[in-house]
């Protein structure tokens, strides 16, 4: 087993220093569709956590068994199977939330993370060792949702998480909600400027001039 | 990686049980899970028709609602065409309608007559009659469904015995845009339809969806649109003019305004 440093490389690292959105800039698709409220962006960021770490530790255990011809259909099957019943279980235990996520939680198939980190390092890590960087990677996968969540709800709903902070003109208060920010596109702007405060701290995410 | 593990037969191997391994996983978890979903899915109906006549309000425990339901409301089968209730289906045989299914299997609509792009109608549609404490008849729910800007729009419609002033409508499944189209959802949008009236005296369809704010409270008729979103309230506005017409319920409708319901 690897020591602390790295198993805390691997957890924490995806975070901020080698976040998957904001450096890869991968998995952005579902971060512009959930994210209009906090309650809907958590629970994807639960599934995709648990998707993530799982598909990792399965491939890894057998990734001296796969066929590299037909690698990758190995781990769309691994992973598709644990979406199946991640929404299997949702629709069981929260039916709410499962009607609002609808399609997405399905769609974490095509999640360029969980596959991109399939390939990238299930493939040729020990099991524990990838099981953490799934999780580590759920964890930056799961910042970046919320964040952009977080601003989205509360000045496009007033509400956080559901909760009432800013009472609407509609409903007899004085916020003025910003329609613009429950649409997709605003999630974009979102996520743009949480990369860039990110790369003015961290000078060493910005892509060299050629 | 061995090169042994590209040989045909490790591949198979390998492939196959995967395979079989995952079906294994993946159906014993639908079938497990199902009992619950099926439960969960018949409470969200219950739920929402309990709220389209003003029973429950915001959530309930399961058990209260399946209660509720059971007291207030029995289920019964109405023929669109003719309007006339199946006297032989009682609530049992009418909750084993499965009015999605045959939606998806029944009658291509005529273009022409399709004003809600719903596509396809059945020959026959559920309804929920709703009791008060004395057992009097106090008002019928109907399901009614139509194209908004993104997405089939889904509401119970609970209407009076005069088939005509609305209850409530409360819909429970769309995927108009959050926050604009979305806000069809919001009780205090769907608060403005209770006390309407569907149909003017010539019993043709009155009910108007305006641009926000053009509503007259004291009108019977009108209710004000959501701004920012034109074409879901048009979905709307169409799921009326088709529900309430020849196609639709108005059959049923016009015989109750006849006192179908309120004569026995």
């Amino acid at each position: 087993m690897a020591n602390a440093k790295e198993i805390k490389t691997v957890l924490f690292g995806p975070v901020f220093a080698n976040n998957p959105i904001a450096l890869q800039v991968l998995g952005i698709c579902s971060a512009l569709a959930v994210t209009t409220q906090m309650t809907t962006a958590l629970v994807m960021c639960l599934a995709l956590t648990f998707v993530t770490a799982f598909s990792n530790f399965f491939i890894s255990s057998i990734r001296n068994h796969i066929p590299s011809s037909v690698r990758i259909i190995v781990q769309m099957t691994i992973i598709a199977s644990l979406v199946i019943v991640v929404d299997q279980f949702l629709k069981a235990y929260a039916y709410d939330l499962s009607k609002q996520l609808s399609v997405f939680v399905g769609l974490i198939i095509t999640n360029c993370i969980v596959m991109g980190r399939a390939e990238a390092y299930a493939m040729k890590s020990t099991p524990g060792m990838s099981f953490l960087d799934g999780i580590g990677n759920g964890l930056g996968y799961s910042v970046v949702l919320l964040v952009v969540a977080f601003i989205r709800e509360l000045g496009g709903s007033g509400s956080v998480f559901g909760v009432q902070i800013m009472p609407l003109i509609s409903e007899g208060g004085w916020y003025q909600p910003m329609g613009i920010l429950l649409m997709p596109p605003s999630a974009f702007i979102i996520i743009a400027a949480f990369i860039w405060v990110l790369r003015a701290y961290r000078p060493e995410q910005v892509e060299k001039k050629v | 990686m061995s090169s042994n593990n590209d040989s045909i037969s490790k591949t198979l191997i390998v492939v196959v049980s995967l395979c079989l391994v995952c079906a294994i996983v993946v159906a014993t978890a639908a079938v497990q899970l199902r009992p619950t979903q099926q439960a969960n899915k018949k409470l969200d109906s219950q739920i929402n028709i309990l709220r389209s006549v003003g029973l429950i309000e915001g959530s309930a425990p399961a058990a209260k609602v399946a209660e509720l339901f059971s007291k207030h409301v029995e289920t019964r089968l109405v023929n669109l065409k003719t309007g006339e209730i199946d006297a032989s289906c009682d609530t049992a045989c009418a909750e084993a309608y499965d009015y999605r299914k045959n939606l998806k299997e029944g009658e291509a609509l005529a273009q022409s007559e399709d004003v809600a792009s719903i596509r396809r109608i059945s020959e026959q549609a559920p309804i929920w009659l709703t009791y008060d404490e004395n057992r009097n008849l106090k008002a019928v729910v109907l399901p009614v469904h139509g194209y908004g800007l993104w997405s089939t729009m889904h509401a119970f419609l609970a209407v009076e015995t005069d088939g005509n002033t609305i209850i409530g409508l409360n819909y429970y499944e769309q995927g108009e845009t959050p926050g604009l189209g979305g806000e069809i959802e919001n009780p205090r949008w769907k608060a403005q339809f209770t006390g309407k009236k569907l149909t003017n005296d010539a019993g043709q369809l009155a009910l108007t969806i305006l641009k926000p704010g053009n509503a007259d409270p004291q009108s019977d008729y009108q209710v004000d649109g959501l701004s920012g979103a034109t074409l879901t309230a048009n979905g709307v506005q169409n799921t009326f003019t088709f529900w309430i017409g020849e196609n639709g319920f108005g059959p049923f409708l016009t015989k109750v305004r006849q006192g179908a319901l309120t004569n026995g």
